[in-house]
């Protein structure tokens, strides 16, 4: 049952918030609604069409909140007519999800308060899993949404779905999202184990829904073929004691198959329309590695021009650290340390851990072990994640003791 | 000559509407607005939303480059002020990216409180 409200929690905050012109107000709405189906379903059963039973019950909600309030502005007045109306008009063809979607991941909004927001009013997350998910105190992320919501109310951010010109230029603040839900999910920035395992599946289901909902944009099918490609690699990538394991060590056998499947049909499929993006790209990389069937088998060349085109597309430093990994991996370690070096020049990407320990392996394989160690000692001041430390201690160990 | 007045306010400096606190500084902004305006020198005048509902807009290469809150340029300042009527932040980002200071420097976008309530 709660699955179900799950799902059907999106298009009712959507629904509500075109007929209160309220994201908090819609919210509330339908957090009660949901409230009021726990017990009701339990009793009469789920009705055939969750998602408007939820938004017929909301609406009410709405109508005796605002009664409650006693305010009577005319916008108000003008939502409460609208609410009292019979049945409520469904724009039909998931626009209210889209607009829901697009207003959460207004440029207008802090990036970060997006996700969150996201996580919130489209994932149904409550606020204090929210909270879990940023490791900030529950207070922390309340104040922050309501911050948010504000803003959304008295700048007038509008709610609706975007044309076609404006969800082009909209579209990859909204992808971006998507992918940092599940950034979140995969990456090990501390935090509970659980918590971070159900963001990749919010950010997986989030991705499946919006690729229904925008069937013709090539970069969301993109975007959930690369999310499916690395979550294949989940029971892999951490060992019993939850340290990381490098992509060359991982237990390919354990790599989910029918993930993997998904994710390459689904790039086909989106290549197919002949605009690829850096989220195409980035899969058609992750593809590389999971049609791998040992990790010395990996075509390291076609890697290093799946990059040169993703630098040309999304030019970033952290791609052309990449590049310079399977340049090496694919000419030798030295050829890919030239490339490291000169961005090392880079203040920014200098305090970046992933740069020093890939100069770190680079040196190792060229017979360099005391630059190693140097190198792993300067990421290990950069204060990674403790995960990523220990992995980075283990490494540094294996070097033996420097100037030995 | 016409003067523009940024009257600056703590962040949380409002007080909560209904309060005795909040009649007294109504009252005070109403009794110099009137005197202004008998002495036929105001314009206009309103109160704005807090800063956190505020936007920035650059264009730069023909892209808008949108930014939650004010800006936080130091090499730039306040160069003069536009009002616009709008449907929404959309529409106002819109005709704000038409204004030359966007492409120079930047433009904040700033709600106006609408004082005139309920009719």
């Amino acid at each position: 049952m709660e699955e179900t409200l799950r799902a059907s929690w999106w298009s009712s905050v959507a629904a509500l918030t075109r007929l209160t012109g309220d994201l908090g107000r819609a919210e509330d709405a339908v957090q009660e609604a949901c409230a009021a189906a726990l017990v009701r379903w339990r009793a009469d059963g789920v009705p055939a069409t969750p998602t408007g039973w939820l938004v017929g019950v909301a609406r009410h909600k709405a109508i005796d909140a605002m009664r409650r309030e006693g305010r009577r502005a005319e916008k108000e007045a003008a939502a409460m007519r609208d609410l009292g109306a019979s049945a409520p008009a469904d724009a039909g063809g998931g626009d209210d999800e889209l607009g829901l979607i697009f207003l959460c991941c207004h440029p207008a909004l802090d990036p970060v308060v997006r996700v969150a927001l996201t996580l919130r009013a489209v994932c149904g997350l409550t606020t204090r899993e929210v909270a879990a998910a940023f490791l900030v105190p529950e207070a922390t992320m309340a104040k922050r949404l309501t911050r948010a919501k504000a803003k959304i109310r008295d700048a007038a951010i509008p709610f609706r779905s975007p044309d076609d010109a404006e969800r082009g230029r909209r579209l990859p603040a909204v992808l971006k999202v998507v992918y940092l839900v599940f950034t979140q999910g995969h990456m090990a920035t501390g935090g509970d184990d659980l918590v971070r395992g159900s963001l990749c599946d919010t950010a997986v289901a989030l991705a499946r829904r919006l690729d229904r909902l925008l069937p013709d944009e090539p970069e969301v099918a993109g975007l959930l073929a690369l999310l499916l490609l690395t979550d294949a690699r989940r029971a892999a990538r951490t060992d019993e004691r939850g340290d990381l394991v490098l992509l060359e060590d991982q237990d390919r056998s354990r790599w989910d198959g029918s993930l993997i499947a998904d994710g390459e049909a689904l790039l086909a499929r989106a290549f197919r329309r002949g605009r690829p993006g850096p989220y195409q790209l980035q899969a058609a990389i992750a593809a590389c590695h999971s049609g791998a069937p040992t990790a010395d088998a990996t075509d390291w060349r076609q890697i290093a021009l799946l990059y040169d085109e993703l630098i040309r597309v999304e030019p970033s430093p952290v791609h052309e650290a990449n590049r310079a990994v399977a340049v090496a991996m694919s000419e030798g370690p030295t050829a890919g340390l030239v490339i490291l070096d000169a961005l090392g020049h880079d203040p920014q990407l200098a305090r970046w851990p992933q740069l020093h320990i890939a100069r770190a392996d680079l040196l190792r394989r060229s017979g360099r072990p005391e630059d190693a160690y140097e190198a792993y000692g300067r990421a290990l001041q950069l204060e990674p994640p403790p995960a990523e430390r220990r992995f980075i201690e283990a490494r540094r160990a294996e070097l033996g003791s420097p100037r030995s | 000559m016409r003067y523009l007045f940024l009257l600056n306010r703590t962040e949380d400096g409002l007080p909560q509407p209904g309060t005795p606190e909040a009649q007294a500084q109504f009252s005070g902004y109403r009794e110099a607005n009137e005197a202004m305006a008998a002495a036929g020198v105001l314009v206009d005048c309103a109160p704005l939303a807090p800063q956190s509902s505020s936007t920035t807009l650059r264009v730069r290469d023909e892209e808008l480059l949108i930014t939650d809150g004010p800006a936080a340029e130091i090499k730039e300042q306040l160069g003069g002020y536009t009002i616009v009527r709008c449907a929404d932040l959309d529409e106002a980002l819109k005709w704000a990216a038409t204004i030359p200071a966007a492409r120079e420097a930047s433009i904040e976008i700033r709600p106006i409180i609408d004082v005139e309530g309920p009719s």
